[in-house]
């Protein structure tokens, strides 16, 4: 059983059909990449499996439950977390409540404080923020805020919605060692990346959306070397 | 005419206060829902009506048996507040939030909504209270306890217990709700989904159920105002509440909507303009512009403040999201 699945998924803004029947899979441990052009449907398909937006047709698995009739917050309790995109974090909570606001359904004080400690330890930088408001953070950190805050739910996969957008390449590089540093102590990741050559060099296996569909999919290293990946999406040949 | 202006302001601010802190309690209201809904719950002025009339049905009926006029007063504020309470979690149940499942994106709808619910809990108190006793004009019984007074500074201010009651709770409840909304989980998760309610549903939290928990904390607050200004105005009618709940509203405004500290300022900034040209219009105008005056330069004031804060005496100004 994958710790999550996408059986034909269709899902519409409105009347705009964004996915057109997407199944995809993601196995524990694994780092799995979808990458695509700006429009392709990457951040919808996250949308809807944390239940932002209902899909019309189709399942989401989540450990062989289907979840995608259930509302956003019952699906985090599951162990769903999703750092979105723009990190939208909340600009008038300091950065120590942002932290906390993200562990809201763990009833014990002790384990709340633990991962507080753990995410400080992931990024020294936001423990000299802790008292800042959100709002005043550089986008490096807010990146690392966003993503410290989904750590706080200890979820069982982490969805992460590109986290790379608009930050210095140094940047970058950071919250790259930091994805595949977590999947080595054994976090689950649905990777989703405009900067595929990146997002292809950490991931184990990959997706390529192309207006609301899967064209092709396979290894990380497979999907690097491909032609069309190349010529399409890594400004190749 | 200074010397006159003078002699009468220690009295004028003291009352001046006995009005703020009622607007104070009922623009919570109004800005802790629009924090999370940007939602103008013109209702919320029946909700302090609400409170009212329960204010003055307990003191009808428990006076005779509660000896204590405190005891009294306390039993007054805990149900007023518990009744309007619910009432604002019920008037978001049904009314409020069937519009929001339906993705009503016109925000003019909901507002509408508001206003007939308005009406509808005006009437609803009319009838209910024209089935008890025959009348929905009523008067604030009066308990021997309550009706004390002091003279302060040499006579300057004349001061009765029961002004002083209501300045206490004011002050004890927005303390209260103060620590509630920045050093709670549920304060923090209220305003969280203030800042952005679908984010907010990624952590867990039920927007739902913090919207009602919204509705509850600000209904109350309403209610323990209506109270209070029965204690203090005592003749209550059904339509009591739009009058004050119009200027609470506006109390919000001016400290800048959906912010809490703001709301706080706004009501006791607008019940000192107000009493303060209600008492020196007549002087300051040789008696041309009388007391009824007092609400036209308030406003104008207001408009004047707005005209050059649009954003409100605390509010922020919100940047476009790219």
């Amino acid at each position: 059983m994958s710790l999550l699945e996408l059986k034909g998924v269709h899902t519409y803004y409105g009347h705009i059909h964004a996915l057109k029947g997407i199944s995809l899979h993601v196995e524990e441990g694994e780092i799995v990449t979808l990458i695509g052009s700006n429009g392709a449907g990457k951040s919808t398909t996250l949308r809807t499996i944390s239940g932002l937006v209902k899909p019309r047709q189709g399942e989401v698995l989540f450990q062989g439950k289907a979840i995608h009739r259930l509302p956003p917050h019952q699906i985090v309790a599951l162990g769903v977390g999703h750092v979105p995109e723009g990190r939208k974090i909340f600009p008038r909570l300091t950065v120590e409540e942002n932290l906390e606001i993200g562990a809201y359904l763990e009833k014990d004080r002790k384990v709340v404080q633990e991962r507080k400690e753990q995410v400080f330890a992931l990024f020294p930088r936001l423990y000299e923020r802790r008292g800042q408001k959100g709002g005043t953070l550089s986008g490096g950190e807010q990146q690392m805020l966003a993503i410290g805050r989904a750590l706080m739910q200890n979820p069982r996969i982490l969805l992460m919605d590109e986290p790379s957008m608009g930050l210095a390449p140094v940047l970058v590089d950071f919250i790259f060692e930091t994805i595949q540093k977590l999947n080595r102590e054994g976090k689950t990741i649905l990777l989703v990346e405009q900067n595929a050559r990146l997002a292809l060099q950490i991931a184990h296996r990959g997706y390529v959306l192309a207006t609301g569909e899967i064209t092709l999919s396979g290894p990380a290293k497979a999907l690097a070397e491909n032609p069309e990946v190349q010529k399409a999406y890594l400004g190749e040949g | 005419m200074l010397e006159q202006i003078l002699a009468l302001l220690p009295q004028v601010v003291f009352d001046g206060f006995i009005l703020g802190f009622v607007y104070a309690m009922v623009a919570l209201g109004y800005t802790m829902v629009y924090g999370v809904l940007e939602l103008i719950n013109f209702a919320h002025s029946e909700i302090f009506m609400i409170g009212a009339v329960v204010g003055v049905e307990v003191f009808r009926y428990l006076a005779p048996q509660v000896g204590n006029g405190f005891v009294l007063l306390f039993l007054a504020l805990v149900l007023g507040g518990v009744v309007a309470g619910i009432t604002a979690i019920l008037v978001e149940r049904f009314a409020y939030r069937p519009l929001r499942k339906r993705g009503t994106t016109n925000r003019l709808v909901p507002l509408i909504t508001a206003i007939g619910v308005s009406f509808i809990l005006q009437d609803l108190v009319r009838l209910v209270e024209g089935l008890w006793h025959n009348e929905f004009f009523l008067r604030m019984r009066t308990v021997q306890d309550l009706e004390g007074s002091v003279e302060l500074f040499g006579g300057a201010i004349f001061a009765q217990t029961k002004s002083f009651i209501l300045m206490g709770v004011s002050i004890l409840m927005l303390l209260g709700l103060t620590y509630l909304v920045n050093r709670t989980k549920l304060g923090v998760a209220i305003r969280a989904v203030a800042q952005d309610l679908s984010t907010a549903s990624l952590m867990g939290i039920d927007p739902d159920r913090i919207i009602s928990r919204t509705f509850l904390i600000g209904g109350s607050l309403g209610g323990v105002a209506g109270v209070l200004f029965a204690l203090q105005y005592t003749t209550i009618t059904p339509y009591v509440g739009f009058l004050p709940g119009l200027k609470a509203f506006t109390a919000a405004v001016l400290g800048g909507i959906g912010n809490i500290p703001g709301a706080m300022l706004g009501g006791l900034v607008l019940g000192q303009l107000e009493n303060f040209f209600g008492t020196y219009l007549p002087i300051l105008t040789n008696g041309n512009f009388g007391t009824e005056y007092k609400d036209v330069v308030a406003f104008l004031i207001l408009i004047l403040i707005l005209l050059l804060r649009p954003q409100g005496l605390l509010g922020q100004v919100v940047k476009e999201k790219v």
